[in-house]
């Protein structure tokens, strides 16, 4: 029972939560929609913890992802023990940049007179959260060895079946690690609380930056596109109007 | 050619008394807010100085604006490389010290203190923590520190100068300073803009103005690094940066902005310059010593009727074309040549212009005498308390003929109404001066009355924003003849 709870019932609620809330935050509540820097107020220990703490999640990020889309390939690269241990302590050490800047981001927000005006109550559940979350994983990267060759053989096959509708959850519910599951579940609630939280913040992470012209001109009425009689589709409005 | 219109500006320091009226002015529309007690999209500086935040125009500690790069420019400590990978840590943004921490007084106290041996007093408490503190800086710490050690001499600018001129200009008998009020300069080249990774900046086509979509800022806070003249802020409170405005809401109505309606000493002129878009990139990327030169390139005639003609044809209303030929701004910067753009270095293409401050001597110091006899009313321009050196740093990216113009035109102009008003002059010497500038008794007096005598429709020439006729982007207006008021969303047709 409590396995379909957390395997099942979590993620779809989560994933529910997380697709509703974001998309509602984004289109009306936009003004939120901010990473809420804080480094205007402090600066210096916000270097050393900010970032490894992102460059640590961003890369684990997407080693669980690359997991996730093309298990064949790692599992394929894990085949020579020289290349697991690579991919294996070159994950883990990106857990520990993540975890010690964490750490530092922690005690940046307990010692610092300014950066407590900033912080919200949903800021200490993000802390809660990522810290569970990230020692969690670290603990089941060193007890449940090689876990980037059972995540692709397990988890993956898992998570791909909810995401088409016909979970299977008996590998994740036979796993015999208390911190496999905490680290499942801690990641689905995170996943929940993206939309409530500042964690809205790496959905726009502004990657069409690299494409976009450098200077941006806005018309707000632009007297070329003035519509000529009943045709409504010449020219188009402007952004912001 | 691609002509647009731009809203620019033109501030006359000769005439700023350091009042701050417009500071404050500015300060209570628009930044009287939780988080941007410390902005000050207006501001005003001592020069010389270390102005506000301290030590902005030095970008080897800010990075800001833009350098040469080939035949074009790049960012100098953002853009999209850079940008994205100092996301998670921005190391050149300036942080709250380095404004000034805002505070206000516990005024509370004055009223319930319990009655003692001492006057109760209102103790500072800072405005983001709510704590007591001891004040240590304001945004205008140096003001009328023109000769200081801790502000005067630390000046950005005075590394254009040598140490024994920096001892000349610290002299007791030559010391002097000047204002500089600052805004955003609505630069044609905008820096700010360009490092927006979420592309929440942008440059509004009508009229030039620069904003930030308060929806679409991130808290990136690359703007802040990028602006060279520091005048993008970054709100600690809403996490979204804020910028001067250039008071749109009100110049749309018509009305000057806050800061240009009560400057108490007249010192602002605004109003349309027509340019070309297609030579920014190229103004931008002149040589140091051409730079003023192919900025002021940029701007038309507009009374070429070609620069009109092409002006229509690309949109621009025949208002705007003709507030562009009134505009005061035309006449100080192309036609009079008196004014010039702070810091062109920086290669963003500034709107506000600046006449600078004359400041001349009169005396000269021989064997520690102090001999007022000149044989004329002032000692040359090379004398003046302000080094040309000093100047050129500040309005001409280093380019000191630039600077020796100007003042050679406004002391020409000075010598002829002087010649006109007192008469105690020798006219050869006078005309001596006009020749050497090549301006006429026509022109000076016109200089003369924009400057001194001008009224609040010739300071502010705005051309309206004809927001009555945006209706036309939606819906042709024939389309709907016939129909009734807002009343009914169809024709009034005969029911069945
Ligand atoms: S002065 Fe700064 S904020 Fe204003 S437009 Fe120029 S670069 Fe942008
Ligand atoms: S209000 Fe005018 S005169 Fe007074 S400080 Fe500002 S710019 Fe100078």
């Amino acid at each position: 029972m409590t396995n379909y709870l957390l395997f099942i019932a979590l993620p779809y609620a989560s994933l529910a939560v997380f697709l509703v809330g974001s998309i509602y935050r984004y289109i009306n509540r936009g003004f939120s929609v901010s990473s809420i820097s804080s480094q205007f107020l402090e600066g210096r220990k916000l270097f050393w913890g900010s970032q490894p703490f992102h460059w640590g999640l961003f890369v684990l990020f997407f080693g669980h992802l690359i997991a996730f889309l093309f298990p064949r390939a790692v599992i394929a690269w894990n085949g020579q023990p020289v290349r697991l241990l690579i991919l294996e302590i070159t994950a883990f050490s990106f857990g520990l940049c993540a975890l010690l800047g964490l750490i530092l981001l922690v005690n940046r927000r307990l010692t610092s007179r300014r950066v407590q005006m900033v912080t919200s109550k949903m800021d200490i559940v993000v802390f809660i959260v990522l810290l569970t979350q990230i020692i969690s994983g670290l603990l089941v990267a060193y007890h449940n060895r090689w876990g980037s060759s059972w995540f692709a053989a397990f988890l993956t096959p898992y998570l791909r079946s909810i995401f088409v509708f016909n979970p299977q959850i008996d590998a994740v519910a036979s796993v015999n690690s208390l911190s496999l599951q905490i680290h499942i579940v801690s990641a689905f609630s995170l996943i929940a609380i993206i939309p409530f939280t500042r964690f809205i913040h790496f959905l726009v992470y502004p990657i069409d930056y690299v494409w976009r012209s450098y200077q941006q001109v806005i018309w707000n009425w632009n007297r070329k596109n003035i519509r000529t009689s009943r045709s409504h589709s010449e020219g188009h409005r402007s952004l912001n109007n | 050619m691609d002509i647009r219109s731009q809203i620019s500006m033109v501030f006359h320091l000769d005439k700023c008394i350091g009042c701050h009226t417009c500071s404050i002015a500015c300060k209570n529309i628009w930044t009287d807010r939780k988080g941007a007690e410390y902005m000050w999209w207006n501001n005003v500086e001592t020069k010389p100085g270390t102005g506000y935040p301290t030590k902005w125009e030095d970008q080897e500690i800010y990075k800001g604006g833009w350098e040469k790069d080939g035949d074009s420019v790049s960012l100098k400590g953002a853009g999209k490389l850079r940008g994205l990978k100092n996301i998670f840590h921005n190391p050149h943004m300036p942080v709250l010290d380095d404004y000034y921490e805002p505070w206000t007084y516990k005024y509370q106290d004055l009223f319930t203190a319990p009655e003692g041996d001492d006057q109760p007093t209102a103790r500072p408490v800072s405005l983001v923590t709510g704590e007591q503190m001891d004040v240590q800086a304001g945004p205008n710490w140096d003001d009328d520190l023109g000769g200081s050690k801790d502000y005067a001499r630390q000046d950005v600018n005075m590394k254009a100068l040598s140490s024994a001129e920096q001892e000349a200009m610290f002299q007791l008998e030559r010391m002097t300073f000047q204002y500089l009020p600052r805004i955003c300069n609505h630069c044609l080249n905008p820096a700010c803009v360009a490092s927006c990774p979420s592309g929440a900046l942008y440059k509004r086509g009508e009229d030039g103005i620069v904003l930030i979509n308060q929806e679409r800022c991130r808290a990136w806070r690359m703007c802040v690094t990028a602006c060279p003249y520091k005048k993008s802020y970054y709100n600690w409170h809403t996490g979204k940066s804020e910028k001067c405005v250039l008071c749109y809401p009100r110049l749309e109505s018509g009305q000057a902005p806050a800061c240009f309606h009560s400057c108490v000493g007249r010192i602002r002129y605004l109003g349309v310059l027509l340019y070309d878009a297609d030579k920014i990139e190229k103004a931008a990327s002149a040589p140091d010593d051409q730079l003023v030169d192919a900025h002021l390139d940029i701007y038309l005639d507009p009374f070429d009727p070609e620069v009109i003609k092409q002006a229509k044809a690309n949109g621009i209303a025949d208002s705007t074309i003709e507030a562009a030929q009134k505009s005061p701004v035309y006449k100080f910067v192309k036609v009079w040549k008196l004014a010039l753009p702070l810091h062109p270095e920086f290669r963003t293409l500034p709107n506000l212009f600046y006449v600078p401050a004359l400041l001349p001597t009169m005396a000269t110091v021989a064997n520690g005498v102090y001999d007022t006899t000149s044989k004329s009313l002032w000692n040359g321009v090379e004398s003046n308390r302000l080094p040309m050196k000093y100047l050129a740093s500040l309005f001409s990216a280093g380019n000191t003929s630039k600077i020796v113009e100007v003042m050679k035109r406004l002391m020409a102009v000075r010598l002829h109404r002087r010649g006109l008003t007192v008469g105690d002059l020798n006219s050869a010497e006078i005309s001596t001066a006009m020749n050497e500038v090549q301006m006429n008794g026509d022109t000076a007096d016109a200089i003369f009355r924009l400057t001194a005598l001008a009224t609040f429709d010739e300071r502010f020439v705005i051309p309206p924003a004809h927001r009555e006729e945006s209706i036309e982007m939606l819906e042709n207006t024939a389309d709907v003849k016939g129909n009734t008021g807002f009343g009914f969303k169809e024709r009034p047709a005969r029911g069945l």
